[in-house]
């Protein structure tokens, strides 16, 4: 049987994976993916079936967690935003070289034009670099039907597999038909080759693996995900990957002329590709993200085809696509252009009313005033925000756990006061070792975890530390009487202060934690307390 | 039938709530749809929108394209302003007639007002107050909902039904309540 729902992007790989029977999600929150976690651990069925739905303490141990559920057999879905995919990538291209047993399906949300993100890198380059097919859904409903045949994909090529969503995939909603049945994969099975990655032993993986890509080629050009459809009019072929596909179609309603290769199974499909060379004077690339087949068409020396794409500006160089930035490259006329009226002004995002991160900054902020040469790092969250008005208050912010062990370096070369700032759950994520190494060193640096006991700018997941921050300081190292705990509320500004002002003061590594719940969570708690008081 | 709808605000007034009734209706009335969100950073009291496609044929993009927008539902009028480029010639703009001002440059209010005058096509109302004499300050979106209903291509009473699904289980006052904002906003739109 088959039903029609109306689903995310993010919610229709959710349902496709519990119905394909996985053991488990692991994944770290990170937008634009954390709905397809949040979906299975919604799931009545996911959670009938026990199927494993915890948040993982970072993306590296979610990859490792689901290798040994393929391990023994049995299949799950890693999810995670793009810059996730270089956390994991030390588990993520090994995977590449021991395989997979059960199905595993890693599934990372790129975030082309960096609406939530630090960059725009496309994950479809890692899946060509650890030697892992890569399935590109361009619609809604692709990406149920390829959730499910990415896990089979998996087992039959004995691989973990790699999606690649983006922004405009995960967090748009679609009438998806989905089947309401539920495989049984509950047999526990072990490999029957070796995933002991010794020289000796990954030397032959290596071997076979290339051996298996080689198959996966072969397997593209007849990948029903890849369609050539021909067109009368060879001055151009389009080859259109993934959601680009649907930004070509939305102008060309009354038919293309131009043959189209449709691409969402890589590795690339060379024949189809081939064929198009051939049978087309040029060739126009589209895809979502980096030029990542239209470099590799092109290479180095670029003197074959005439090829259009991104590089050479047919198409806009960054950001995300639309339907209207491909209309110039088409023969379609310009972009439309009509300005924003100029009495509209920005309105960038801010903390909260109300948010602990606020009181923290306005504390820092006054006791910095007194510190002329200070530098603040900073990370990833919400109070990322602190760089922007009225708080000005940090300077730098470059991947998850960076604030702490950039803290150190600028220490070790003589800054002071060197201070980090990091939210609970990026702490836990990749802050842990960074403080190690500063412990071990006794670096001179004054480190503040925000705590607001949920992972705040995802929409508030729980916190893999919570009620555990400074026992966890204390193991790596800090000293006890250096550990200090406030409530980051306007009337307790002045003790903030001083403690700051004697931590900064104490040479070695301090840790302040101001703790209060996040507010948005308060106020949800508060909203169902409500709820449930009234029925 | 062909409906491109986009949905702006601030973050937390509550835009998708409004995507939600209307996406009801539509898959109800039987057509295809997509809706694009906006989640994350995004979220956090800076500008948010969605764009809502509602279709009797298949629809491709899930976002509009420029001048595509038949009509722009906004719960901040500001913002209504925002997404100028993409309205259609002959597109109407919905909006709430009453600032949120969370930023210390918001520009002078007569300016706003003035720029929204230019369109053509503009039905501005107080949500806030419209909703609070209804007898509910949270029911603002059901209020700009009804101001918005009458240019959606779809049955007043289609969309009143599909507020009876979605409300359905917070009980019959709660429906009746929403009901109520909504036919006062279209009240407004249709008198203007």
């Amino acid at each position: 049987m088959k039903q029609k729902l109306l689903l995310l992007g993010d919610e229709a790989v959710a349902l496709a994976a519990i119905n394909s029977g996985i053991a488990g999600v692991y994944a770290y929150p990170g937008t634009p993916s954390t709905e397809i976690t949040e979906f299975i651990q919604g799931n009545k069925v996911a959670r009938e079936n026990g199927v494993h739905s915890k948040w993982c303490t970072n993306e590296k141990t979610a990859m490792e967690a689901a290798l040994g559920v393929s391990y023994v057999g049995r299949r799950a879905i890693v999810c995670m935003k793009h810059v996730g995919m270089n956390v994991a990538a030390d588990a993520f291209v090994n995977s590449g070289i021991t395989g997979a047993n059960g199905g595993v399906l890693v599934v990372a949300a790129d975030d082309p034009s960096m609406h939530s993100s630090q960059n725009e890198q496309d994950s479809r380059f890692y899946g060509k670099f650890a030697f892992i097919p890569v399935l590109e859904p361009s619609n809604q409903q692709e990406a149920y039907d390829m959730t499910r045949f990415g896990l089979e994909l998996s087992e039959k090529m004995r691989t973990p597999v790699l999606m690649r969503i983006t922004t405009r995939m995960a967090h748009s909603r679609a009438v998806v038909e989905v089947d309401d049945e539920v495989e049984k994969h509950e047999n526990i099975k072990f490999p029957d080759w070796p995933w002991v990655l010794l020289p000796a032993i990954s030397k032959k993986r290596y071997v076979e693996v290339l051996a298996n890509y080689d198959k996966l080629e072969e397997m593209a050009d007849t990948s029903i995900y890849n369609k050539y459809f021909d067109g009368p009019d060879h001055s151009m072929g389009i080859i259109a990957c993934g959601i680009a596909y649907n930004y070509l179609m939305e102008n060309m309603k009354e038919g293309c002329n131009h043959p189209i290769l449709k691409i969402s199974q890589y590795p690339f499909p060379k024949a189809l590709i081939r064929k198009m060379a051939d049978e087309c004077e040029s060739i126009l690339v589209l895809e979502e993200g980096q030029p990542f087949l239209e470099e590799y068409l092109r290479g180095i020396l670029d003197e074959g085809k005439k090829i259009m794409g991104r590089i050479t500006g047919e198409v806009p160089r960054t950001g995300e696509l639309n339907a209207d930035y491909i209309k110039p490259a088409l023969g379609l006329g310009e972009i439309p252009s009509e300005a924003i009226p100029s009495v509209v002004v920005n309105r960038p995002p801010a903390l909260c009313q109300g948010c602990g991160h606020r009181d923290v900054y306005t504390a820092l902020n006054k006791v910095l005033e007194e510190y002329p040469n200070h530098r603040v790092f900073s990370d990833i969250g919400c109070y990322t925000l602190g760089a922007l008005p009225p708080f000005r208050a940090i300077n730098s912010c470059v991947d998850m756990g960076a604030s702490i062990t950039m803290a150190k370096g600028a220490a070790d070369a003589g800054l002071f006061p060197s201070v980090a700032v990091i939210g609970d759950s990026t702490f836990t994520h990749s802050g842990i070792t960074g403080l190690l190494d500063a412990a071990n060193s006794n670096a001179n640096v004054t480190i503040v975890i925000s705590d607001n006991l949920t992972t705040g700018m995802t929409g508030g997941q729980d916190s893999a530390g919570t009620g555990k921050l400074e026992q966890i300081c204390e193991a790596v190292g800090v000293a006890k009487e250096h550990i200090r705990v406030v409530v980051p509320l306007a009337k307790n500004l002045p003790e903030i202060e001083n403690v700051i002002r004697e931590e900064i003061e104490y040479r070695g590594v301090s840790v302040i934690i101001p703790r209060r719940e996040c507010i948005q969570t308060y106020s949800r708690k508060a909203r169902l307390k409500k709820a449930e008081a009234s029925k | 039938m062909k409906k491109d709808i986009i949905l702006a605000g601030v973050g937390g007034q509550g835009i998708l709530s409004i995507a939600t009734i209307i996406g009801e209706a539509a898959l109800h009335q039987g057509l295809k749809i997509k809706q694009a969100e906006v989640h994350g950073m995004s979220q956090r009291g800076g500008d948010v929108q969605s764009n809502l496609r509602i279709s009797s044929d298949p629809i491709l993009s899930d976002l509009i394209p420029l001048k595509g927008a038949d009509i722009i539902i906004s719960l901040e009028p500001m913002e209504a302003l925002r997404y100028m480029p993409y309205l259609a010639p002959d597109g109407w703009i919905v909006t709430n007639s009453v600032p949120f001002v969370n930023i210390p440059d918001y520009p002078e209010l007569d300016n706003v007002i003035a720029e929204l005058s230019k369109v053509k096509n503009l039905v501005m109302l107080d949500v806030d107050t419209i909703a609070k004499d209804c007898g509910n300050a949270r029911a603002a979106n059901m209020v700009l909902l009804g101001a918005a209903s009458p240019f959606l291509g779809m049955d007043a009473k289609n969309i009143e039904d599909g507020i009876e699904r979605i409300f359905g289980r917070k009980g019959a006052d709660i429906v009746e309540l929403n009901i109520k904002a909504l036919r006062a906003g279209r009240a407004v739109a249709e008198n203007k």
